[in-house]
């Protein structure tokens, strides 16, 4: 039987354009750190490591699990690395989760990072081709659709892009503090991939983030209160065959169906208090409501124009500021996933979701193929009813 | 949503984890089409040999290395060889396909799914090894170096001689030995019977090592199935048991390490248990000849007269498919497990200069 696990310390960078006084080694040093001081805990009390990142391209490291040994304290120890495209972060988080469950290890560190300005995100996002299309340019096709499945008005990507920047002003780590964001400057920004804007696009930033995860024992002892992992799922499909539903990949609603009935949840709208969903682009938040069972299909975009989805909303998405406001690749679905754990803490500062009991941190990558979700709960054994 | 004073969860025995069927590719020294066929290859070759559905494996988990054929998100691609439709529970590590391996082992442990696909693969020969594998290295001391996998095999063959813990001549009698155990594998790239006389008096590469102490280039794939318990036995005759499976990482520096032992093998091997008992057969990921003394002393398996057969294969030094590599070492423990010529057996694998980072596992047959 699996054993319970929990996050018991979290830690992050401030993400940023570019880090400038800090080696990759140092980043993840930095996160790693700031976990383990939050867990009570040094170096020495780690069982293993994960470490979680883009491709390697992105800095032109091969392999950093190899470089990043001795920075990460894992000389002597078990070092691990996942890689599974945009939605690593959450992948490695899970993989962090599996490794208590299964029996083998009490505390383990997880580590994800990117240093996006070591390097050129478009072209290695692109698949190392130069002249490419980038994510925006592979996805704005796919929102369009959407647009025109929904009926949803275009002001609806402009209200998620504010929303999630008025959020980040909250959070010291995020990357941008657009102090006078509003509507007006997001549709005036330069349209990148119609019906993408600028100020619609996620950034390019540094930065690393950890989290401590603990077994039973651990959590119980643990200076803070835990996020108790109720559930994780992941699905995978392939990226482009004839017929794929591009718009809501099956993936997409097999996850977060295997995750809801793995948690015991039968209605996510009502059951879950927040989610930190992995937007890059303003419009997904409403496609990624109904490609997740969270809304029905077409109607994720009035969840969005209701002002539910704001901080102080029925059903609050990305209070942490989300993607839209910081985005280094490889660490962006551990920060879905640590951001839902600060909430179910109670250690979201200035976000903070007033009696957030469940959260949901969520993860997405390659041509919106590969899914990676958890439940989190201040509660070790939730009843939903 | 009421909250419930949560009761404690012991750890319980490991659950009992068996290889039941492997599948490799040959390795090739250029293979013209793309990574996913070869994958495909090795899972249509398990399914056909297991008469299991694709649907039937709960859990899939690859290894792959973007760099080796010079395109971010490579292993992206690999999924259509994955078979990845409907929807699957699927997973990567950018490391050697023994790592996910690894993986595999944790998820089964947790009680809920009971099979899992392992894959590892690789193509070395789009690029050139000795350019790509420098930037392994730490990015700002080392990697504007250029120290190549060669240049510090070079090094750590060196340490080995000067320690008077072998000579060139011990790295020619594993280079003979290990190819003329290849001519019996038919999925080697290089099989020869070479004497040790004629090896030595070939010229050197990066002194003290000859190029037959290199590895080949290759391109290759190789996978697993992984069953939980009982129903291992329906489906295998004779599985091949995961007894003990641990790995472990040294300093990235080799200039703070002792590059004349392996700490790191040496460690995980005990924590694999692999002393506990007789070995018959180790599959180890020696790439560099001077890599079996070293990895023979940590993992405690001398060479003579009526110890472990290591490599009969052939091991890396007759096809070297970089991240299925120490998968194929998995492949051909099982196999001489299935067939009844081992009963327990090693499969060690590598990632890293001068051997950084070691897994190991010990496999077992039932009587």
């Amino acid at each position: 039987m699996a054993r319970r696990s929990a996050v018991v310390g979290i830690g992050q960078t401030k993400y940023s354009k570019r880090a400038k006084d800090q080696s990759i080694d140092g980043l993840v040093r930095e996160a790693a750190i700031k976990a383990l001081d939050d867990a009570g805990m040094t170096f020495a009390d780690i069982d293993a490591i994960v470490i979680g990142k883009a491709p390697d391209a992105l800095e032109g490291v091969m392999m950093p699990e190899l470089s990043l040994a001795d920075a990460l304290g894992a000389v002597g120890k078990p070092i691990h690395r996942v890689h599974t495209a945009g939605s690593v972060g959450a992948s490695t988080a899970i993989t962090g989760a599996t490794m208590v469950e299964s029996g083998r290890y009490d505390k383990v560190l997880v580590v994800c990072y990117e240093k996006q300005s070591d390097g050129n995100a478009t072209w290695a996002l692109s698949g190392g081709r130069s002249g490419g299309q980038g994510a925006g340019g592979t996805f704005a096709p796919w929102i369009r659709s959407y647009i025109s499945r929904s009926g949803a008005p275009e002001h609806i990507g402009w209200k998620v892009a504010v929303k999630d920047r008025l959020n980040a002003l909250r959070n010291p780590n995020a990357h941008l503090h657009l102090k006078d964001i509003s509507i007006e400057k997001v549709k005036e920004s330069p349209m990148l991939w119609d019906p993408l804007h600028f100020l619609e696009s996620c950034p390019s930033s540094d930065g690393a983030a950890a989290v401590v995860i603990g077994s039973e024992e651990v959590a119980l002892a643990a200076p803070t209160t835990p996020a108790w992992i109720i559930a994780h799922a992941k699905r995978t499909e392939f990226g482009s065959f004839p017929g794929r539903d591009t718009v809501r990949p099956q993936a997409g609603v097999d996850c977060s169906a295997a995750l809801y009935k793995k948690a015991g949840i039968t209605n996510p709208l009502t059951q879950i208090d927040c989610a930190e969903l992995y937007v890059p682009f303003s419009w997904y938040e409403p496609m990624w409501l109904e490609g997740h069972g969270i809304m029905p299909e077409g109607e994720g975009w009035k969840l969005t124009d209701s002002g539910a989805t704001e901080l102080t909303g029925s059903f609050p998405v990305n209070p942490s500021g989300g993607v839209l406001s910081s985005n280094p690749i490889g660490a962006s679905g551990m920060i879905r996933c640590l951001e839902a754990a600060n909430q179910v803490r109670g250690t979201a500062g200035d976000y903070q979701v007033d009696g957030a009991r469940v959260a949901l941190g969520h993860a997405y990558g390659g041509a919106a193929q590969y899914f990676a979700m958890w439940i989190v709960s201040s509660d070790p054994d939730p009843v939903f009813s | 949503m009421t909250g419930q004073a949560p009761s404690i969860t012991r750890v319980t025995e490991p659950r009992d984890v068996a290889i039941v069927a492997v599948s490799q590719t040959d390795s090739h020294r250029s293979y013209l089409e793309g990574e996913p066929t070869l994958i495909m290859q090795c899972v249509n070759d398990l399914l056909a040999r297991t008469g299991l559905d694709r649907d039937a494996l709960e859990f899939t988990i690859a290894g792959s290395c973007d760099y080796l054929s010079g395109m971010p998100f490579a292993f992206v691609a690999n999924i259509d060889g994955v078979g990845a439709w409907p929807p699957v529970y699927e997973s990567h590590v950018e490391m050697d396909g023994a790592w996910a391996l690894n993986e595999a082992w944790f998820r089964l442990q947790c009680g809920d799914i009971d099979t899992a696909l392992v894959i590892g693969s690789g193509k070395s020969s789009p690029g050139r090894p000795r350019e790509v594998f420098p930037l392994q290295t730490d990015p700002y001391t080392m990697a504007p170096l250029g120290l190549d996998p060669v240049s510090m095999a070079g090094i750590q063959a060196r340490a080995l001689v000067d320690a008077g813990l072998a000579t060139e001549a011990d790295f020619a009698e594993i280079v003979s030995r290990s190819r003329r155990n290849a001519l019996a594998n038919p999925h080697a790239q290089v099989a020869n019977d070479t004497s040790v006389k004629d090896l030595l008096a070939e010229p050197y590469f990066a002194a003290p090592l000859r190029r037959h102490d290199l590895p080949p280039i290759s391109d290759g794939a190789a996978a697993v199935i992984l069953v939980a318990g009982d129903r291992a036995r329906e489906i295998a005759e004779r599985p091949a048991w995961i007894r003990g499976l641990d790995h472990r990482i040294e300093s990235h520096h080799p200039g703070l390490r002792d590059l004349t032992t392996s700490a790191s093998t040496a460690l995980a091997a005990k924590h694999a248990g692999v002393a506990n008992g007789p070995i018959d057969v180790a599959e180890v990921m020696v790439n560099y000849s001077p890599e079996e003394v070293v990895l023979r002393n940590a993992l405690g398996i001398p060479p003579g007269e009526g110890g472990a057969v290591v490599n009969p294969s052939g091991g890396p030094l007759a096809g070297h498919p970089v991240m299925a590599t120490g998968l194929v070492r998995f492949v051909e423990v099982a196999q001489r497990i299935f067939d009844g010529s081992a009963d327990r057996g090693v499969a060690h694998a590598s990632s890293g200069p001068c051997l950084q980072q070691n897994l190991v596992c010990v496999l077992e047959g039932e009587a």
